[in-house]
């Protein structure tokens, strides 16, 4: 893992968007394009000197630093002298290996071969079900389990990151107490001393914990509560569900759980909602949404999706119609919605009034009217309770209970506001009452609201113990740290979204001493001597009516598959008060002053990722923004305080302040600036210290999510960020932007239609007139006998939610280079995920397109390769030998698509050992100075093969998967056999939707695409 | 001005120009021989072992099967090396006493493993697989060479790329009845050839030299 400085003060130009812009310019071009252009950036459409420079240099920083100060002479002498160590370097012997078999075999394993196990993670206590691949005891690569009601196969960022959460070496690793290191046996007598302390009451015991659905590990601290009459459970995390626990409370006075059947839902409305990529079983929406999005020909029937929202997310770039309006403004909108559904509502008509046009509004509510029973409304996190309570009102009064939104019993064990909860806490603790303060994960001196000052009132508890995976902000204030046990290191339990009981299993013993909650909780109940297994078993074995021989049997199949069969939660009848919309509004932030907005960082989550190299390196979605967080802003609202795109400024709100860098970011809205959570770590590890800011500084108590009153001053001082977005691209074509030919979009890179459009012309994403003819070409076309693997992407299922690019880093073995590596351009993530713009600056349509290796048939960088490392399989694959690569770069000189990865150092980390255990054993791991690419798994592929050959038959289709298809939540990526007219790939081709990028160049890619087809209301139009 | 060299030292520099020629050439050939020699390629080179375990012994006299020890080779790319436990099936009844066991017992009483040699590597970059060799009817012997007259075990291969492309560019040479794969004392019949092609058609073996066969 590599981790490079943070600096604030770059002096070198080229990595940030600084040019002067001509915005009018800008406005003027896109009006003139009628709205159909794409863009990725402003520089583009500016067409700047500098962007002209990137979109020519794929490595723009890269020759002028290097071979400064070497002149010819020198030059020559280091190719002799390199071309003769080349040839030494040949000539050395292969070490001496040693052999080292089992004394006794463990059941099951065949070395060479992978295990699968079934486990679970949870997400703010939610859980999504996945099967880790085990290479002789080893967890190496996470996939979704099918059977899971919250995965159905698929998985999300996160999940796919954890792998390297556990193998990480920044993880805590002994019992700590006082700064010195100790055993969990001294911690044993510790605690059992503070037990007769305070026994019997427990008075001054205070449990706090994350989010816990798991009914074993609830039962435990309820058993210490009945121990303890005294003790107290507090529950917070910074991306608590307070406001859908509020809601609910005030639309149908009890909590209940929501779960909603997208897949039965013609329209859905979101109101700053980002249920595809955030919240409980955001995995599987994202399956139910985007199977409502699959397209067999003209008579396909799409749902439709509005959404009026604050930040651009994942969710608003698969709407219809995405209205971008303060997130202060939700509730208004909201209120009037309601109006229209027969909800009054309270106070003046001021609260009635959102930036959303009532004609959308109307035409919104007459596509509900029509589709009563098969729409739904969604309330987001960010939003305040009478949102969510007016959402459920909303969702009763057009018949939708039942059939497109259920409710059950909460998920959560013990349902509170935990905003509330930990308020109790600080004040218990400020008036000297809390004896002992168990902490079970969590990190609340980083990332509890500002007000509280919860470092300092922390220290007044009398005695604290943590337990988290890393001696984070909190451990070091505790008089007792416990490491914890990673989730592929511990047993426990947990429930999906929808109730379903998922086992957590581990896949490895604890490999630096953790320990689990349930064990903790032991020591505290004094019952010390059971394993985290027999605890989370026993308590099964006496609730289940299995009895014996039954519940063994029952247990195995539960370990095996990863659920309980029969334990989601059942649908419970409630209705909502009919008075709702009378709640008094939330207070009102000033229309006209800067309004801020927090939300969970995309990759980072709420920090508790952020020594995750992976994620800090994954870019995040639409901004594309790595290793940092930003003050997102519109680009209107820049322009009126003369913000600089980069420029680093101090955020003041009520008396505190922090700094960030400026990010102007297309589809925001004005007067908002969006900050995201999780960054500005100060004892993360050595990948996440000091990133970005520290936007918990900033946020209080009574205004988690959206406040008023924020100052801005200038620091004088620039910050320069690592974006994504600048790098790869491609050139759509040869003519300046304003060209008025026929042809200036022939070779628009992404392929969209209405369904209206679609229906009308059904080949609209194919244009023949730019095809090339077979004669194009002397040689002839080249065919592929038996298997000839291609792939289709379709771009009408993509979410952009990134999970593809971390699965392909897990499964390939890819090394995290650094944000000052990935300002030069030089990540090496294999698939990238192209984000474009259509239409105004304010809220244009936004696109993702998801770029693996093209497999091209006529593959341009195979022929320029010198030494013969890449070259093409008899099966389509354009295959990269690395041990036959000597470094040239001119493959990914001659790639028009940009796929090629080259290892400028030795990013690799050989170093540490605990990351040997995690790599892939059947991917070479690559060293300095070789080029790299996607290589359409093939090691699936061959392991596919050698199987099939074994067994006498073909490969079946699908019996192939790429990691990227797997990990896919949408099934977005289908791989296959296009030689084989029934397969699922070849039929998708067939589509007269599928398009191939830059097909005039005669290439010829097996990575095809399916173009998107948008499902706007006729009624609107915008 | 008058000569520096004598005219016999034209002799001199005619055989050296000569000379060098061949000297590089020479010291190409020595260099190349060197790199097929034993002492670089460890082929025939018997590996010395913790315990001086036979082949020879075991597969040859007494008719142990390969799979009796290496037990995924039919299922994995990996043959797999025995556990101690395997030893000790017979080894806990005969030679209980033998000193040249006592590795064995130990390894298998303070639950050690035992650290063998490894006699045939390859570079990391190459991912070969025993399964479909040993399935598409390429036996043990064809590249571990004459196992059961083994006393220690050597490399019978080179196990460079060129040695494994003259099967894979001709595998009707070497491919056997699938029912003699593990005959450690198999002999190519004369008309291999003749056999060979009409195996290489009923086993559907493929001639795969693409390289992400074996490097990926």
């Amino acid at each position: 893992m590599s981790k490079d400085s943070n600096s604030s003060d770059n002096s070198n130009s080229n990595y940030s968007m600084n040019e002067t812009i001509d915005l009018a310019a800008v406005r003027a071009k896109l009006a003139k394009d009628g709205g159909k252009r794409f863009w990725q950036s402003l520089e583009e459409l500016a067409e700047t000197p500098g962007y002209r420079y990137k979109l020519e240099n794929e490595f723009p920083e890269n020759s002028e630093n290097e071979a400064e100060g070497i002149d010819r002479r020198g030059i020559l002498k280091l190719m002799a002298a390199s071309a003769a160590m080349a040839g030494l370097s040949a000539c050395t012997k292969l070490p001496t290996e040693k052999i080292v078999p089992y004394v006794r075999p463990p059941e099951e394993i065949i070395p060479g071969k992978p295990l699968f196990y079934a486990t679970s993670m949870t997400q703010s206590g939610v859980a999504t079900g996945l099967l880790v691949e085990s290479h002789m005891g080893r967890p190496t690569k996470i996939e979704g389990n099918p059977e899971h009601p919250g995965s159905l196969g698929g998985t999300d960022v996160f999940n796919q990151a954890s792998i390297l959460t556990l193998y990480d070496p920044d993880r805590s690793q002994t019992v700590i107490h006082e700064g010195r290191i100790e055993s969990w046996a001294a911690f044993l007598t510790a605690i059992g001393n503070v037990r007769s302390q305070i026994a019997p009451r427990g008075t001054g015991l205070r449990i706090l914990t994350e989010t816990v659905t798991s009914p074993s590990l609830a039962a435990q601290i309820r058993g210490v509560l009945s121990q303890f009459p005294d003790a107290k459970w507090h529950q917070y995390e910074p991306c608590m569900r307070d406001a859908a626990h509020d809601g609910a409370v005030t639309a149908f006075g009890k909590p209940v759980n929501t779960v909603y059947h997208l897949d039965k839902a013609d329209v859905i409305v979101s109101l700053d909602a980002d249920f595809l990529t955030t919240g409980p079983g955001h995995t599987r929406y994202a399956r139910d949404f985007s199977s409502r999005r699959a397209i067999e020909g003209p008579g396909a029937k799409l749902n439709r999706l509005y959404v009026v929202e604050c930040t651009p997310s994942s969710t608003g770039s698969m709407a219809d119609h995405r209205r971008a309006v303060r997130a202060s403004e939700v509730e208004a909108f909201t209120r009037q919605l309601a109006t229209e559904f027969g909800i009054a509502s309270a106070g003046a008509p001021e609260n009635l009034t959102s930036s959303v046009p009532p004609a959308w509004t109307m035409a919104l509510v007459r596509n509900l009217e029509k589709h009563r029973g098969a729409c739904v409304v969604i309330p987001g996190e960010g939003q305040p309770a009478i949102v969510h309570a007016l959402a459920h009102a909303m969702n009763a009064s057009l018949g939708n209970a039942g059939k497109t939104v259920s409710y059950t019993e909460p998920i959560e064990a013990n349902p509170m506001n935990q905003m509330h909860s930990l308020r109790d806490l600080v004040n218990d603790m400020n008036a000297g009452a809390v004896e002992l303060l168990v902490m079970l994960g969590g990190n609340p001196v980083y990332d509890a609201p500002a007000d509280f000052e919860f470092g300092p009132t922390l220290l007044k508890a009398k005695l604290r113990v943590h337990s988290g995976l890393y001696y984070d902000e909190t451990a070091e204030l505790c008089h007792w740290h416990v490491p914890e046990a990673h989730f592929l290191e511990a047993w426990s339990d947990a429930r999906a979204y929808d109730g379903t009981v998922g086992i957590v299993q581990p896949l490895i013993a604890p490999l630096y001493q953790g320990r689990s909650a349930h064990e903790l909780i032991a020591a505290l109940a004094g019952d010390s001597g059971k394993s985290g297994h027999d605890i989370v078993r026993d308590y099964w074995k006496q609730q289940r009516p299995e009895k014996d021989k039954a519940f063994d049997a029952f247990w195995q199949k539960s370990l095996h598959d990863g659920v309980m069969a029969g334990t989601a939660l059942l649908a419970i009848p409630v209705s909502p008060r009919t008075d709702i919309g009378r709640e008094p509004p939330a207070p009102a932030l000033d229309k006209n002053a800067l309004e801020i907005v927090y939300r969970p960082d995309p990759t980072i989550g709420d920090g508790r990722y952020s020594n995750n190299g992976w994620l800090q390196e994954t870019p995040k979605t639409i901004t594309r923004l790595t290793w940092d967080n930003a003050a997102l802003v519109s680009i209107n609202t820049a322009v009126r305080l003369k913000l600089r795109h980069g420029q680093y400024m101090k955020l003041k709100v009520a008396g505190r302040e922090v700094y960030a860098g400026v990010f102007a970011d297309p589809g925001h809205p004005d007067n908002s600036i969006t900050l995201h959570l999780g960054y500005g770590r100060r004892r993360a590890g050595n990948v996440g210290n000091g990133q970005g800011f520290n936007a918990y500084f900033l946020r209080t108590s009574g205004a988690p999510w959206m406040a008023g009153g924020l100052q801005l001053e200038d620091s004088g001082k620039k910050y320069y960020f690592a974006v994504q977005q600048y790098h790869y691209m491609m050139e759509e074509d040869g003519h300046p932007a304003d060209t008025e030919s026929v042809n200036a979009f022939r070779r628009d890179l992404i392929q969209v239609a209405t369904l209206e459009e679609f229906q009308k012309d059904p080949n609209f994403a194919r244009h023949p007139e730019t095809e090339p003819g077979e004669k194009l070409s002397l040689y002839p076309r080249f065919k592929s006998e038996g298997y000839a693997w291609g792939m289709s992407i379709d771009l009408n299922r993509c979410i952009g939610c990134n999970a593809c690019v971390v699965a392909c880093v897990s499964e390939n073995n890819i090394a995290v280079v650094g944000k000052d590596q990935v300002a030069r351009g030089r990540a090496m993530q294999w698939i990238r995920i192209d984000t474009y713009f259509r239409g105004n600056l304010e809220t244009p349509e936004m696109y993702f397109e998801p770029l693996p290796c093209m497999q091209c048939e006529n593959a341009p960088c195979e022929v320029v390769c010198p030494v013969g490392a890449t070259t093409h399989s008899i099966e389509g694959l354009n295959e990269m030998t690395y041990n036959r690569c000597v470094g040239t770069r001119y493959c990914s000189n001659n790639c028009p698509y940009k796929v090629r990865r080259f290892n400028f150092m030795l990013y690799s980390d050989y170093k540490t050992p605990s990351l040997y255990g995690m790599r892939n054993p059947n991917v070479t791991v690559r060293s300095r100075g070789v080029m790299e690419k996607c290589t359409y798994c093939v090691q699936r592929i061959n392991a596919a093969k050698i199987r099939s050959e074994e067994e006498d038959r073909l490969v079946r289709d699908g019996e192939i998967v790429t990691a990227c298809q797997s990990a896919c939540p949408a099934e977005a990526i289908v791989f296959g056999n296009v030689n084989d007219p029934k397969s699922r790939v070849s039929k998708l081709k067939a589509q007269s939707r599928d398009y191939s990028l830059l097909d005039d160049l005669n290439t010829k890619p097996r990575t095809t695409y399916l173009a998107r087809v948008r499902n706007p209301n006729p009624e609107i139009r915008e | 001005m008058a000569q520096i060299f004598h005219h016999s030292t034209n002799l001199i520099s005619r055989l050296s120009i000569y000379g060098g020629v061949f000297i590089i050439a020479l010291l190409g050939a020595a260099l190349y021989g060197i790199e097929l020699s034993p002492w670089y390629t460890d082929q025939h080179v018997a590996r010395e072992q913790p315990v001086p375990f036979s082949h020879k012994h075991h597969a040859g006299e007494l008719g142990i099967d390969c799979r009796y020890c290496h037990t995924s080779v039919e299922k994995s790319s990996f043959a797999g090396l025995p556990p101690t436990q395997t030893c000790m099936t017979c080894h806990s009844r005969i030679w209980t006493n033998a000193s040249m066991l006592e590795p064995v017992r130990a390894s298998y009483r303070d639950d050690k493993s035992l650290s063998w040699t490894r006699v045939n590597a390859l570079p990391d970059f190459v991912y070969f697989d025993h399964s479909i060799h040993v399935s598409k009817g390429i036996g043990c012997t064809t590249c571990h060479g004459p196992i059961a007259e083994m006393p220690l075990t050597w490399r019978a291969g080179s196990l460079y790329m060129q040695w494994c492309l003259e099967c894979h560019r001709e595998p009707e040479k070497y491919v056997r009845p699938k029912s003699e794969v593990f005959n450690p004392y198999y002999q190519q019949p004369k008309n291999q050839l003749e056999l060979g092609r009409q195996l290489v058609k009923e086993y559907k073996i493929q001639s795969l030299q693409n390289c992400s066969t074996c490097h990926r």
